[in-house]
């Protein structure tokens, strides 16, 4: 019995934007399953009242001024695009 | 059984800061696609955000105009969602910590005083401008990616379309005096949605929502509500079960439209934001900017009334834009009296930019050749009557009030014996008149002083001319 | 003796002797990457043209600029460090048509300012997801010592082109022992700096709180030397810490005399190699007779660092790399019916096997209903992790022990089972969690495959200057660093 199912695969596939077969569905529900079930060590740690940490040091107040200033042009920013048209990025259109 | 209607607002205002909130690129409207972006802005891999610290002011600014409670520790995270207008697939954002909670601001409607509150209000970056062709294809411009954005959401103390609007016009108002976001529905530096539901009078829960976009003036916003406020009812009426949708306004057929139903919540995976350090607002910071932010509206409006001897209503009208608000003051400044200026700004001068649908600070005229023209008026040297044909020219090409008078050949004619000269004229050619007004017939007085206007032009002061009629007229 | 045997103070000298020319130590670098890297497959692209250039420029330049640190060093720089007008892969498909990524990593712009030669750009496990260079969409390195084997990773294209001589100095990063890991099995000196310390700007972000840019190099003093160039506050980078950057080398004293060394017993548990453990106990001994002390110590959280860095670094990086959906740069997928179609195809035609398992992870651990039982619970693990180390440093200056559980495994030996290569990283990755630097240095070769064993030495916060003058005491005191891999007779 896997811990997360090949419903719940496609759900995540789904929100991070992968395509995924049957094939890999089934992969990925034994995969995740077996790494999820791994970390539930992680609940013999009582850590009521532990601060989450996000930053690993201590700081607070990081800002820059605001002055505008002028790094590429337009054609640089345009350069790597895939598709462009009138200056701006083309893609494909959503599907109603 | 009868319904009562429930609405919240969620508010997006864009502050103009000088550079975007994350990166240095240049935060401004209406440039050519894609000229004001960097490889921050584009999600290159590897770039990292910065946090303008004027885009925190502002704002805190905007919070503190709507009462709200500003947070001491406050932080950033990420909202994941895939769009191509999201270069970096996540929307810097604010969720368990926004800069300002608690508020409410204050409306009229039908006379009666009613406080709306405010649940939230988070900073976070405005995503780039998709257009839908209609070749199958999209095209992205990032010029407003990155643009600072306050998301200011309501509590459902809305209860009419009516109260919605006057809910956003006192939000407009508030904001644009701030200084922090011009408040411009047309250029998007306002946006706003709606949430709607109808529950039976007395229950407790609320009925099921629906979310409306597209609404593009205020205007649309309550004639969305209007239409969805039937609609609604219609379908409870029937028996119907309210499904969670999000509808768009459509401003030709005036209906709201079908978008999508929603099924669950959006999943945005919102976690805090590991390449910015929190922000940590002490007194002193919240002081700082407190002591910044400009007299609001309310204020304004009571010093009119209480300082200046203005009547509510005009004082009203005139804290109605920063624009107009501060164009006032400025005339006051120089010395102008507060009526005449007021007159003349809710009279000829919003007529006009009413009939050229402009804005105050598009027209040429300035504060100071408005204060001239009043004291040239009080002076005597320009009449009422003529002072139009100066406040005409003002406007439309502004100038120096003392130099079109001259020019135009406006001076007021206030010189008594060149007056008394032209209506002794007046009264040898007239001696009917003067005898209809001696008989009684008052009328007579208006012609003689109509002839002395015709003769000269307009330009002769009124009271100085009827006091020389009156006396010359005992003389005969 | 090669030049690219020599030190930077020794090619230093060379220069300023003008016993060599710039050109002439760049010309030999392409000559023997050329020689090898058929072998090795360390380099995934070549900035051969510019580089020669740039040699050309200092090799006519004024005297003044012979006296910037770096004059005239070459350098090899992974391939998830953003380099403007050479192209940037991460060694994905996904971004193999990066040609220009617009900018300057910091590093590669302070690198530039110090007058070093950036050569090319090293392979490494796709967006620095792996443990052996094999996960790379480009090629498989290989590591010098034996080619059978794997350098490690994910900056194993860093170590290898070391190791093999083809570059004395090289640029990797480090997320959870992606520097010290392949430092360890391939014999060099590996830094991960303190969090906060080398600018991540222009870092290509795997997960974004563990991220770190280091060296690697064949001597301590090397190493030194560079992380002084490329450390210090950036004001692109806000995560980056406004202390002041030491003078390292002047820290490598030789003399650890009253240093308090802790030893975690965590740290030589079952799945540590015997030999592995033998070599490390053997350089506490000869610290030692250099005046260290040293005691057993505890940092019980250690056995939950793996599961939570696995968390915690798949959360971040299933948000780092959504960005890559083929709409402003990288590869497009054909053939798209519509928007979501593309973003799909494009994203699961691009990504590999491994980072697609950590997107999936990640995302799983952030969606709703899991965040807290998963992400939220592995940043309060992360906490404890962090405490240990607190806890340690009060009474202690470094803490020591090995890099790795094992020397390097063969080519192929590891990949299928993601939990067992994941174990691998057990006594790197605390290390990424506290923020702490720590340093891999060589520590002998394992007696039945030959193959280099790592030395790791951590420090406390900001401490890089300790960590460094430990490592560099050890290591003169042996002769470790002086020995290099045969490679196909080209040896010279």
């Amino acid at each position: 019995m896997s811990k997360i199912s090949k419903d719940q695969v496609k759900h995540v596939a789904d929100l991070a934007r992968l395509a995924i077969s049957e094939k890999e569905a089934e992969k990925y529900s034994e995969q995740l399953s077996a790494i999820i079930d791994f970390s539930e060590q992680l609940n013999e740690l009582d850590t009521t009242n532990v601060e989450p940490t996000t930053h690993v040091l201590d700081m607070k107040n990081v800002m820059r001024a605001d002055e505008p200033k002028d790094w590429i042009s337009k054609e640089d920013a345009l350069k790597n695009a895939p598709d462009q048209k009138d200056g701006q990025f083309r893609v494909p259109s959503i599907l109603d | 059984m009868n319904f009562e209607t429930i609405i919240g607002l969620e508010v997006h205002v864009e502050l103009k800061t000088k550079s975007k909130i994350f990166s240095p690129s240049p935060n401004a409207f209406g440039d050519d696609p894609n000229s004001n972006v960097n490889p921050i802005d584009l999600g290159y891999p590897g770039v990292l955000p910065v946090l303008n610290e004027e885009a925190v002011n502002y704002a805190m600014t905007a919070a503190m105009a709507l009462n709200c409670d500003i947070a001491t520790d406050t932080k950033f995270d990420r909202k994941n969602y895939f769009y191509p207008d999201n270069p970096k697939a996540y929307q810097i954002s604010q969720f368990d910590q926004p800069i300002g909670e608690n508020g409410y601001i204050e409306i009229e409607v039908n006379g009666e005083t009613k406080r709306i509150g405010i649940t939230r209000l988070h900073l976070e970056e405005d995503a780039g401008k998709l257009t839908h062709g209609d070749d199958g294809y999209s095209l992205v411009d990032y010029n407003r990616q990155g643009t600072p954005l306050v998301e200011i959401v309501s509590e459902p103390d809305i209860r009419t379309p009516e109260e919605a609007y006057a809910y956003l016009e006192k939000l407009r108002n508030l904001i644009q005096f701030t200084g922090v976001s011009d408040v411009k529905m047309q250029e998007g530096s306002l946006r706003c949605d709606a949430n709607i539901s109808l529950r039976p009078y007395g229950q407790d829960e609320f009925g099921v929502k629906t979310e409306l976009k597209n609404l593009n003036s205020f205007n649309f916003v309550q004639k969305g509500l209007e239409f969805e406020e039937k609609r609604q009812e219609k379908v409870l009426r029937q028996g119907g079960e309210m499904l969670q949708e999000t509808r768009r306004y459509d401003e030709k057929t005036k209906e709201t439209v079908l978008m999508r139903v929603k099924e669950g919540s959006d999943d945005y995976r919102y976690f805090p934001e590991p390449d910015l350090i929190p922000l940590y607002i002490d007194e002193d910071w919240k002081q700082r900017v407190r002591e910044a932010i400009p007299e609001l509206p309310d204020s304004r409006r009571h010093r009119y009334v209480h300082d200046l001897g203005l009547d509510e209503y005009d004082a009203s009208v005139l804290t109605n834009t920063k624009e107009m608000s501060d164009f006032f003051e400025a005339t006051i400044e120089h010395g102008a009296d507060a009526k005449q200026a007021t007159n003349w700004l809710m009279g000829d001068i919003s007529a006009y930019m009413n009939k050229q649908q402009l804005e105050l600070n598009e027209l040429p005229i300035t504060p100071e050749a408005l204060t001239k023209m009043v004291d040239l008026i009080e002076e005597g040297t320009l009449s009422s009557k003529l002072a139009k044909k100066v406040v005409t020219e003002l406007v439309q090409n502004g100038g120096d009030p003392e130099q079109i008078v001259k020019d135009k050949g406006l001076v007021q004619i206030s010189d008594e014996n060149q007056l008394r000269e032209i209506i002794t004229g007046i009264l040898d050619n007239n001696e009917q008149s003067i005898e209809d007004y001696k008989n009684g017939k008052d009328k007579a007085l208006g012609f003689l002083v109509g002839q002395v206007m015709k003769e000269t032009k307009g330009q002769a002061n009124p009271p100085m001319v009827n006091k020389i009629i009156l006396e010359e007229m005992d003389k005969r | 003796m090669s030049v690219l045997d020599l030190s930077i103070k020794q090619l230093q000298e060379k220069l300023n002797n003008q016993d060599v020319t710039v050109t002439e130590l760049v010309q030999a670098v392409y000559d023997r990457i050329r020689e090898t890297d058929d072998e090795i497959q360390a380099f995934v692209t070549l900035n051969e043209e510019n580089a020669l250039n740039e040699a050309k420029a200092l090799d006519e330049a004024n005297s003044n600029d012979q006296l910037l640190p770096l004059f005239g060093m070459p350098i090899g720089i992974k391939d998830n460090i953003v380099t403007k007008g050479i192209r940037t892969t991460c060694s994905s498909q996904i971004l193999s048509n990066l040609d220009d990524p617009l900018y300057d990593a910091t590093v590669v712009q302070k690198l530039s300012e110090a007058k070093a030669i950036n050569i090319g750009k090293l392979n490494m496990d796709e967006f620095a997801m792996g443990s052996s260079t094999e996960n790379s969409s480009m090629q498989s390195t290989r590591n010098p010592w034996n080619t059978d084997y794997v350098p490690g990773g994910s900056s194993g294209g860093s170590a290898a082109a070391v190791a093999a001589g083809q570059v004395p100095f090289a640029l990797g990063s480090d997320t959870g022992g992606s520097v010290r890991q392949p430092a360890s099995y391939c014999g060099v000196v590996g830094m991960k700096p303190t969090y906060g310390r080398v600018s991540r700007f222009g870092l290509v972000a795997f997960a974004s709180s563990l991220d770190q840019i280091g060296p690697l190099t064949r001597t301590v003093e090397d190493n030194a030397r560079i992380l002084e160039v490329i450390a210090g506050q950036d004001k692109m980078d806000s995560t980056s810490a406004n202390v002041e950057v030491p003078n390292y080398s002047d820290a490598l004293t030789g003399n650890v005399n009253g240093l308090k060394i802790a030893v975690p017993k965590e740290y030589f548990g079952d799945g540590v190699d015997e030999n592995v453990q033998a070599r490390v106990r053997q350089a506490l001994s000869i610290l030692e007779q250099q005046g260290a002390t040293w005691e057993e110590v505890s940092l019980p959280h250690s056995e939950y660092a793996v599961a939570t860095y696995y968390m915690i670094a798949s959360s971040e990086a299933s948000a780092n790399l959504a960005r890559f959906d083929g709409v402003r740069y990288g590869q497009r997928a054909e053939n798209a019916e519509d928007m979501m179609d593309m973003f799909k195809k494009s994203r699961s035609e691009g990504f590999g096997e491994e980072v697609k398992r950590r997107i999936m992870l990640g995302t799983f651990a952030l969606s709703s209903g899991y965040y807290d039982a998963y992400y939220k619970k592995a940043q309060q693990v992360r906490t404890l992790i962090k405490q240990d180390f607190d806890q340690i440093f009060e009474n202690y200056d470094v803490v020591i022990g090995p890099t790795a559980p094992t020397t390097a495994f063969k080519v192929g030996d590891q990949i299928d089972d993601p939990l067992t290569m994941y174990a691998n990283d057990i006594m790197t990755i605390p290390v990424n969690l506290a923020g702490v630097p720590g340093i891999s240095v060589p520590c002998g070769f394992h007696p039945e495959n030959d193959m280099p064993v790592g030395l790791q030495i951590i420090g406390k916060h900001f401490d890089e200057a300790t960590v460094y003058k430990v490592a560099h005491a050890y290591e003169q005191a042996t002769d470790h660093h002086k020995q290099q891999p045969q490679l196909g007779g080209a040896k010279s």
